[in-house]
């Protein structure tokens, strides 16, 4: 399942849309026509348990909780745009509905993608790169030269 | 980008217009309903429903139904939208259901088919949205708990044999199984502690 590319293409974008500041997605969307849209699920907010592993490979623990707001938007031909945002700005949620639903249409993809989400994919990866600069400057090396008894 | 295109499915209805408010009000009718057997109620929103279900089917599926409760569909064309709207997982089999959508009572499994509950836990039973022709002013006689004495409410398009059925099914009290019949957007609640006189 995971092995489908559309999937593995939508999951990026939608990841890199949620990540966007919402004023840059509304900035982008006034340059493009809607199509006749219906909302499904206005935004609505709840709880999401994030869950992680201690090291990264250790059992799952739950982590906290966390506030997520989600809606869905489809057009006529019954493309279904969602977006899942964390927060609880509904009108980021609804912008990534609607790029979501937009990217999904073969002639728009080609002038999105390169437009408006592989330069907030580039800058997120630069944002990401720094912090990781950051932290693995403050990294310590513990030795243990002998085991006290 | 030369992968083929999206998976596109025919469009969906939108659900509650006020998911929190409608599915409320709705719940009220629902406990009105099942407090009074053979009392008709009236859901209070116009709810387009996908065919075949009906408003008041539609309706109290939405209220009810959510990622723990398995519904059973006897026609398989509103899948969609209740898969989307309510999240719940749809069942093969009756056996397996919470709630059960029943559009064609004519063709519809036996009552006994259903989950019946547990003598610790009779509640662990179904309860059935069952879309009927019409009801009518006289026809069955509806006595038990909520009903002063007894009651008249004639239901048409069940089956012949149906009442027989619903006999056994409110013979194993306190196991048994719930309905809910629906014409349009009227509803009236038939819990197992009801019992009916063909008049």
């Amino acid at each position: 399942m995971t092995q489908d590319p559309n999937q593995a293409q939508r999951r990026h974008w939608l990841g890199v849309l949620a990540q966007a500041a919402p004023a840059e997605l509304e900035a982008h969307l006034s340059r493009h026509a809607l199509p006749a849209l219906q909302w499904l699920r206005r935004p609505e907010t709840g709880l999401m348990m994030v869950r992680g592993r201690a090291g990264g490979t250790g059992g799952q623990f739950n982590l906290g909780e966390v506030s997520v707001t989600r809606c869905a938007v489809q057009d006529d031909d019954g493309r279904l745009g969602v977006g899942y945002v964390r927060g609880r700005v509904a009108r980021h949620a609804e912008l990534v509905a609607l790029f979501d639903l937009l990217l999904q249409d073969d002639r728009r993809r080609a002038d999105l993608l390169p437009t408006v989400i592989a330069p907030l994919a580039e800058r997120q990866r630069a944002a990401r790169d720094v912090a990781s600069a950051q932290a693995a400057a403050t990294r310590v090396n513990f030795f243990t030269l002998a085991r006290g008894d | 980008m030369t992968a083929p295109g999206f998976c596109v499915n025919a469009p969906l209805l939108p659900g509650f217009a006020q998911p929190e408010d409608d599915a409320q009000r709705v719940f009220r009718v629902l406990l009105d309903a099942l407090s009074h057997p053979g009392r008709i109620h009236t859901v209070p929103l116009a709810l387009e429903a996908p065919a075949p279900l009906a408003t008041a089917t539609g309706a109290a599926a939405l209220t009810l139904c959510d990622y723990e409760t398995p519904l059973w569909l006897q026609s398989p064309d509103a899948a969609p939208w209740l898969r989307f709207h309510t999240g719940c997982p749809l069942v093969e089999r009756p056996a397996q259901a919470r709630f059960a959508l029943i559009d064609d009572p004519a063709t519809m499994p036996a009552l006994a088919d259903f989950p019946q509950g547990e003598p610790e836990y009779p509640d662990r039973s179904a309860t059935l949205l069952i879309q009927v022709a019409d009801f009518t002013d006289d026809g069955l006689v509806w006595s038990g708990p909520g009903i002063d004495g007894e009651t008249t409410l004639g239901v048409a398009g069940l089956p012949a044999g149906f009442w027989r059925d619903w006999q056994r099914n409110t013979g194993h009290f306190p196991l048994g199984i719930d309905l809910l019949l629906v014409a349009g957007d009227r509803i009236v609640g038939l819990p197992r502690t009801t019992t009916i006189r063909e008049a």
